[in-house]
């Protein structure tokens, strides 16, 4: 089996290994890495289970080959809370109950993650297209969108400023 | 499993790879999707990220887009906004991440909405087959698909369009994403007042995305009015022979296909 050297930034954090030629990036990181976060469902690019943030935009791990991640950012959920405080996203989605199962839940935060850093103002319209490769078979899209929304609101509104 | 991945450092020498048995992969969302199916042994992967064809070129009116360039780049790109409903309409953000231009003009049915708006735009393919750089006009490079699967596409060009002369509009089962019921693509410049040049292309509607060219012939010529309109919409599932897939069956392909012509032309 042919090993490729790859470096890359994960998490915020210098990262080199060694890869198997045509392993995608979704298994670097679940079989390799132990970050069980971003899930494993079809393989096929269609649940968007397998989001990751690359370089600032949301992509499907699954169809990301791990070699060609050289050079390049990588967040994953397990990247988003800092110093143990959760993120504004993975609170909101808490207290919302926005997820059930849950097997959907870090695809969709990256997802919303990618929207709000670039238009932290979304509309609905534009957090529903954000999340509309995101499946989720269990909580409904309502209290997902919900979530997204409450975050972009105290986002423009932040802490302190309200009354 | 054994699979090896070249990153090509020459356009020019992508097909003799491709001749051994190389499968050049873009953005990968059909590629990879495949090679998860089933690897075969001895997958070997060409990988065209050292070319330097993620550039997209406006000049003098000619709009050059290369093969790598991702659906996201072309709808972010304030030059293309005439192109930015056709790159927001294929999948979701994380594929429109991942899809480039090249990798569309492979997809297979329903898939291949950017072909369709480029057949529409009357682009030009650059391709490189081993021995030339060559231009092929779209509509033969569409055609012939499936035996130019040893060739390297290098880039697209087209003619901007004049402003408001291109439309297009998808047909989904499921919004804000879905694969095509029926994509339409128009090109309608206007000359006196007088349609002059039509072009109209469907994709989702045959095997390839085709030119609807009695459509055309009605309105050549007319006013874009109410019973030109009609009569090109009339005329629209003439040239077509689309599939039942999960998306639609043929009978409702045809049955909307005028429908949604006619509301895009008079809208
Ligand atoms: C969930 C999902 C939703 C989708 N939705 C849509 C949709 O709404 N509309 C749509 O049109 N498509 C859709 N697609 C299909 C696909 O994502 C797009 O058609 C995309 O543009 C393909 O590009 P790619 O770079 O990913 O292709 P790849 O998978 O990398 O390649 C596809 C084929 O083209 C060949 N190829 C790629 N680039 C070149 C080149 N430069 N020269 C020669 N051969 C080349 C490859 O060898 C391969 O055979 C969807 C796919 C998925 C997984
Ligand atoms: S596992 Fe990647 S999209 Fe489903
Ligand atoms: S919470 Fe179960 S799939 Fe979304």
């Amino acid at each position: 089996m042919t090993k490729v050297a790859v470096e890359f930034t994960l998490n915020a954090r210098e990262q080199n290994e060694f890869v198997e030629s045509g392993s995608t990036l979704l298994a670097m990181l679940r079989d390799r890495l132990d970050l069980y976060a971003t899930k494993a469902g079809c393989h096929q690019g269609t649940c968007g289970a397998c989001t990751v943030i690359i370089d600032g935009e949301p992509h499907l791990s699954c169809l990301t080959l791990a070699e060609r991640c050289e050079g390049r950012e990588i967040t994953t959920l397990e990247g988003l809370s800092l110093d143990g405080a959760l993120h504004p996203l993975q609170q909101a989605f808490m207290d919302g109950f926005a997820a059930q199962c849950g097997f959907c839940t870090p695809g969709m935060i990256l997802a919303a993650k990618c929207l709000l850093d670039r238009n932290p103002e979304p509309t609905r319209a534009e957090i529903a297209d954000a999340i509309s490769g995101n499946i989720c078979r269990c909580t409904g899209y309502e209290p997902i969108i919900a979530a997204i929304l409450s975050v972009a609101e105290r986002m423009r509104d932040p802490v302190g400023k309200r009354a | 499993m054994s699979v090896t991945l070249t990153a090509a450092r020459q356009a020019r020498l992508v097909p003799a790879l491709q001749a051994k048995g190389g499968r050049i992969v873009a953005g990968g969302t059909l590629a990879i999707a495949d090679l998860n199916q089933g690897p075969t042994s001895g997958s070997a992967l060409i990988t065209l990220d050292r070319l330097g064809f993620d550039q997209v070129t406006a000049k003098g009116g000619k709009v050059t887009l290369g093969a790598m360039v991702t659906m996201a780049k072309i709808a972010r790109d304030r030059r293309l906004k005439f192109l930015h409903p056709v790159a927001n309409s294929i999948g979701g953000p994380a594929v429109r991440a991942m899809a480039t231009v090249g990798g569309n003009l492979f997809a297979p049915a329903p898939y291949g909405d950017m072909a369709a708006a480029l057949l529409a735009l009357d682009a030009e393919v650059t391709l490189h087959d081993g021995k030339t750089t060559r231009k092929l006009v779209i509509e033969a490079f569409l055609r012939q698909r499936h035996k130019l699967n040893k060739t390297c596409i290098v880039s697209v060009s087209f003619a901007s369009p004049p402003a408001g002369a291109f439309r297009y509009f998808k047909a989904v089962r499921r919004k804000p994403v879905s694969a095509s019921v029926v994509t339409i693509a128009a090109l309608l410049p206007r000359k006196a007042g007088k349609i002059k040049g039509a072009r109209i292309a469907l994709g989702a509607m045959a095997e390839n995305a085709v030119r609807a060219r009695k459509a055309e012939a009605a309105l050549e010529g007319a006013a874009l009015d109410h019973e030109a309109i009609a009569a090109a919409a009339n005329l629209i599932t003439t040239e077509t022979s689309p599939a039942d897939d999960a998306y639609a069956s043929a009978w409702y392909r045809r049955e909307i296909a005028p429908v949604y012509f006619f509301r895009l032309l008079t809208a």
